[in-house]
């Protein structure tokens, strides 16, 4: 895939840095890496790294060093669905542990791990910020949570159709 | 019941909306500070107020204001920290998602006190749904003349603007936030100079947290006095407390500080009790950082007074016997719980937040962890008790930001408190892999171990 941003996307970017006095578009770089994230795969390459500096008119290691400290940017590739599972001391007093092995058991996948058919990457994060609705996890935007072993089968059936349905 | 005076209006249906907001008496701080009143009289009320930083330290809002250096011809900014990372902690969301124009309107009339015609609300990036919720809010506002130029006549000019983060605890830190927002990895900064004199690009900045910025509008609304007459002593107002763990009713709680820590836990108006009905072991009463207290140090203070719900009893006792309020992050364990593995899942989520900036954090919060997994596995020694100890003491004080004092005081606390449940996984190696320690030894009141 080409690395560069469709016209509207230009346009988001002209809009992010519109937020900030002029000079320091350089404050974009993390909402602007967040849009290259989720355009070009759901992950940083070098290629999408140089990309970003070069519209924002900044050296690439001034894009690599801010990519490589925040923990949401991907610096490999992922699978189609990212499950961001919380596994901090709240969300372990509920149970989150069990929900991990269940997530192996179900997938054969390992935190950093991705399935073989390419679609579910699970990553442990932690605490996301859910403590009173736990366990839970990140799914693209939005939080799953109160999780139980049901819950998991259903949201795998779920990224499974979605998948399908895009074929 | 107690008095609500930020989530009083969180349930009225679609209060999302500019139109349900404004109907319900949303936006009158701003009418009010904006026509009637000048900047310094509305700082003025925020300190008789004796509003508190609500994100974790404390510190009096109005006289953080007061810091503000106004050279001529520079912009000033207000920065609101949305980077809610504490574990425990999630009332700043439970606000913004639903009564997200209170922030707004309290954005408004604290820019106006401040002089800032630019702010800012840094959110964190996992909140990414409730970007969109304070992007229409802020929409609305704008369509409806709150924001903009000449704000109702008054001559102020106010844009505010989201920036998103990107997974870093450290960015709650407001001058690691500063960097942020300037575009750069999240690395405290040294102080002084403090943000007031010198915050974003340079200039003058008041990075405030999303419920201290939201009281404000109580506050102007009805006067510093009043607000300060809630509370016990310093404690003047309401807080959050957002209660999670082993209780039956997890959720975010606005409570006044005059309450009782016990009321509070049992009591079916806020946590309703331990789930299962099974009994209380420990609570860490302000989000991860703060320290651990076993049942009858969290119920009573040492002084066997009752403990209540305010910045000073939670602390009373030092941090021998006593805690702290930090962000109102509630964490219940029940008798079911090992405080060993509890205290190693923090260990690890400071090791992996610690920004690498300062040795003692960067390599301690790795020697915490690694010590503190080999104990839950087993494979524990006894030394490794005072090494932890040692460790966490050579971090606390020992870095740029408070990050390293937030991973120390955790294994401090537990090992003062709960010594004996160490001492029995690393003797009882087999028997920690299979049952829990309970809560055997703490019957009787507990020795403290300083």
């Amino acid at each position: 895939m080409s690395v560069e941003f469709s016209k509207e996307k230009l346009q988001e970017v002209q809009r992010i840095i519109g937020f900030y006095p002029d000079g320091k578009q350089k404050s974009a770089v993390i909402p602007v890496l967040h849009l290259a994230q989720q355009e070009f795969g759901g992950w940083l390459s070098s290629d999408t790294m140089d990309y970003v500096a070069s519209l924002l008119q900044l050296e690439p290691i001034e894009v690599y060093e801010v990519a490589t400290f925040y923990s949401m940017y991907n610096l490999k590739p992922v699978g189609k669905y990212l499950f961001e599972v919380c596994q901090t001391g709240p969300c372990m007093l509920n149970g989150s542990d069990d929900i991990i092995k269940y997530i192996y058991d179900k997938l054969g996948i390992r935190p950093g791990e991705t399935s073989g058919d390419g679609l579910f990457t699970l990553k442990t994060v932690e605490c996301l910020g859910a403590c009173g609705y736990a366990p839970m996890m990140q799914l693209g935007k939005n939080y799953r949570e109160h999780l139980t072993k049901e819950k998991v089968d259903a949201i795998i059936n779920e990224c499974r159709q979605n998948a399908a349905a895009k074929n | 019941m107690g008095r609500k005076l930020l989530l009083d209006k969180a349930h009225i249906e679609n209060i999302r909306l500019y139109d349900v907001y404004r109907r319900e008496g949303g936006y009158r701080s701003v009418e009010k500070a904006l026509k009637t009143m000048t900047p310094d009289a509305v700082t003025d009320e925020v300190k008789k107020s004796g509003l508190r930083g609500r994100g974790g330290a404390g510190f009096p809002t109005g006289m953080k204001w007061g810091f503000l250096a106004k050279p001529a011809g520079v912009p000033r900014y207000l920065v609101v920290n949305a980077d809610e990372s504490e574990p425990g902690t999630f009332k700043d969301r439970y606000l913004m998602e639903f009564i997200p124009h209170l922030l707004i309107e309290g954005m408004i009339t604290s820019s106006y006190a401040l002089g800032s015609n630019r702010s800012y609300i840094y959110i964190r990036g996992e909140y990414a749904w409730i970007v969109d919720i304070l992007d229409q809010a802020i929409q609305e506002a704008k369509n409806n003349g709150w924001l903009g130029k000449n704000i109702l006549g008054s001559g102020f000019d106010c844009e505010i603007y989201i920036q998103r983060g990107a997974g870093a605890y450290i960015c709650g830190e407001e001058t690691a936030l500063l960097e942020s927002l300037e575009g750069k990895r999240g690395n405290p900064r040294i102080k002084p100079p403090f943000p007031a004199v010198r915050g974003l690009w340079d200039c003058p900045t008041v990075v405030n947290n999303v419920e201290t910025i939201a009281a404000v509008v109580p506050i102007i609304n009805d006067g510093g006095e009043e607000y300060a007459k809630i509370g016990i002593g310093k404690s003047t107002g309401t807080k959050l407390i957002s209660a999670c763990g082993n209780i039956k009713k997890q959720g975010v709680y606005e409570i006044e500080m005059n309450i009782s820590v016990e009321e509070f836990i049992y009591s079916d108006e806020y946590c309703g009790g331990i789930g299962n009905d099974r009994k209380l072991k420990a609570c860490i009463p302000g989000g991860s950082s703060v320290p651990i207290l076993p049942a009858n140090l969290l119920l009573k203070t040492s002084k066997g007074e009752n403990r209540m719900m305010t910045y000073e009893s939670l602390a009373d006792g030092g941090f021998a016997s006593g805690s702290m309020m930090g962000s109102g992050g509630f964490i219940v364990l029940d008798d079911t719980q090992c405080v060993v593995r509890h205290t190693y899942t923090l260990a690890r989520f400071y090791r992996h937040e610690s920004c690498g900036q300062c040795s003692p954090c960067r390599e301690g919060t790795g020697w915490m962890e690694k010590i503190l997994l080999n104990i839950e596995n087993g494979k524990g020694k006894m030394t490794d008790i005072d090494l932890l100890w040692d460790i966490q003491r050579k971090i606390e004080g020992n870095t740029i930001c408070p990050l390293g004092d937030a991973a120390a005081w955790p294994v401090a606390a537990a090992i003062r408190h709960f010594r004996d449940e160490f001492e029995w996984h690393i003797t009882n190696p087999d028997d920690a892999q299979r049952r829990n320690f309970g809560l055997a030894n703490y019957a009787e009141p507990l020795k403290v171990v300083v």
